[in-house]
């Protein structure tokens, strides 16, 4: 008796799949938005006067990066009501993808930074412009303009370790497809066709990122 | 009104970890002065000018910008910054930003000049630069000749008192050094005070109030451009010209 491929289950479940994918994207954008708030302000305290705020950023980065994301959402998910912070399961899933990509962001816009020639930020001084202001219109921009590739490979990354999510039952499209899997035990044929609703995902989210290449960094250099 | 001293150094003393780049520099600069900065390199006459504007913090001595005293309060650098322009060798353009909001930024975020103001004084400048009719495009897309010239505009705009230039053509093909120049003497005949590191011998001798020679962080000789040139007092100033002046 061999197994017998049947994908009309597929087909029928396509509209729960679909509404997988979107709560895939919205849980994807919301942690980018954020990640990308902790990755600028990240890399801004990471060159504070304050060394508490330095240290606090580097041992920030340190611990995200160096344990695993299934491990951190679950602490974000039971920790957080012991201190009596009871979050729904999508907003511990944006918290944590948000967290993590934060992480990682730093690092990448830090690199971005660096590669700033110094005579950018003494030309904004000698302007009078602050340290701060610096760093907002001269500095910021082209350093994200640098980095761009690695920053939204970072960010498909993301958008694909929210499958991990599904841990926390947060609703997106690997706990949508492991629900249909347990109702029909159509494991094979469930699973291959949201690798493809991935991968359409992503490309999708390329496109947005060459989207917003083009309107913002598209200044020409020499 | 004439006599009114902008700039004054007294004693000034700048160390790079155990490398002294100035020593014991006194220099005294009044309102409408030219004054040129020459040297081999290494002999701290950039330095000199980026105390100026604190762009290099010193160790000892004094440096008093238009009457305020330049310490480490940000007070106190603030103040003189609005006071000091800067051109650099590598112009120092914002890539992202067109011509206009290079010379626009500055004046909306630290004079919080409105913006219709802003861009009606960046135009002003631009036009005075020659290169009014490039306002909206990048620097990308500009010449080495242009790109200074507007960095020249942008450092105007925000209204200085004095104009420091940092050998503000040593980076440009030769064929783009006269307009920058140009520039620059069309400046100093409006009575803007500079200082200018140059090795631009011509220019200083067309322009220059006074010339300044500097060796090891120290000001060897100053004088007036013709007794300057024509019989240097030390030894290490003769030297000097002669290996610059050989291949002009």
């Amino acid at each position: 008796m061999g197994y017998t491929l049947d994908f009309s289950v597929v087909w029928h479940a396509m509209p729960t799949l679909l509404w997988g994918c979107v709560g895939t994207l919205a849980l994807a954008l919301a942690g980018m938005t954020l990640a990308m708030m902790i990755g600028v302000a990240g890399v801004a305290a990471r060159d504070a006067k304050a060394a508490w705020l330095r240290a606090f950023v580097i041992g920030f980065v340190e611990i995200v990066r160096n344990t695993p994301f299934l491990v951190q959402i679950f602490f974000l998910f039971f920790a957080l009501p012991l201190i009596g912070l009871k979050l729904n399961p999508t907003a511990t899933a944006i918290i944590a993808l948000g967290v993590n990509g934060g992480a990682y962001a730093i690092e990448i816009i830090r690199g971005g930074v660096q590669s700033i020639h110094k005579g950018q930020v003494e030309a904004g001084y000698a302007l009078g412009l602050h340290k701060g202001q610096v760093f907002r219109f001269i500095v910021l921009k082209p350093a994200l303009r640098a980095i761009y590739p690695s920053l939204t490979g970072q960010f498909i990354m993301l958008t694909l370790t929210s499958s991990i999510c599904s841990a926390v039952s947060a609703y997106e499209l690997t706990s949508v497809a492991q629900r249909i899997e347990s109702d029909t035990f159509r494991s094979f044929e469930v699973y291959f066709s949201v690798t493809f609703l991935y991968l359409g995902i992503s490309w999708l989210l390329m496109l947005g990122f060459a989207a917003i290449s083009h309107r913002f960094f598209s200044y020409p250099t020499r | 009104m004439q006599d009114q001293i902008l700039i004054e150094m007294k004693g000034v003393q700048k160390w790079y970890g155990g490398y002294q780049a100035l020593r014991n520099v006194d220099l005294t600069v009044r309102k409408g002065e030219k004054i040129v900065v020459c040297g081999p390199s290494g002999s701290g006459k950039s330095t000199l000018i980026r105390c100026i504007n604190r762009l290099e913090a010193i160790q000892q001595g004094s440096i008093v910008v238009n009457g305020h005293r330049l310490d480490d309060s940000i007070k106190a650098i603030d103040v003189v910054r609005q006071d000091v322009g800067m051109v650099f060798q590598s112009f120092n353009l914002f890539p992202h930003m067109t011509v206009l909001q290079n010379c626009t930024l500055a004046p909306i975020r630290a004079r919080r000049v409105s913006k219709t103001e802003a861009e009606a004084i960046a135009r002003k400048y631009l036009e005075r630069v020659r290169i009014g009719d490039q306002a909206e495009k990048y620097p990308a897309q500009l010449s080495g000749g242009q790109q200074q010239r507007v960095a020249i505009a942008r450092a105007l705009c925000m209204q200085p008192k004095v104009m420091l230039f940092d050998e503000p053509t040593s980076a440009l093909d030769p064929e783009m050094v006269k307009e920058v120049l140009d520039t620059m003497i069309g400046l100093a005949n409006d009575g803007m005070t500079m200082i200018c590191v140059t090795h631009e011998m011509g220019f200083a001798r067309q322009v220059a109030d006074r010339v300044i020679f500097m060796a090891e962080g120290q000001i060897i000789e100053e004088g007036a451009p013709d007794a300057f040139f024509r019989n240097p007092k030390h030894a290490r100033t003769r030297q000097f010209l002669g290996e610059i002046l050989a291949h002009h």
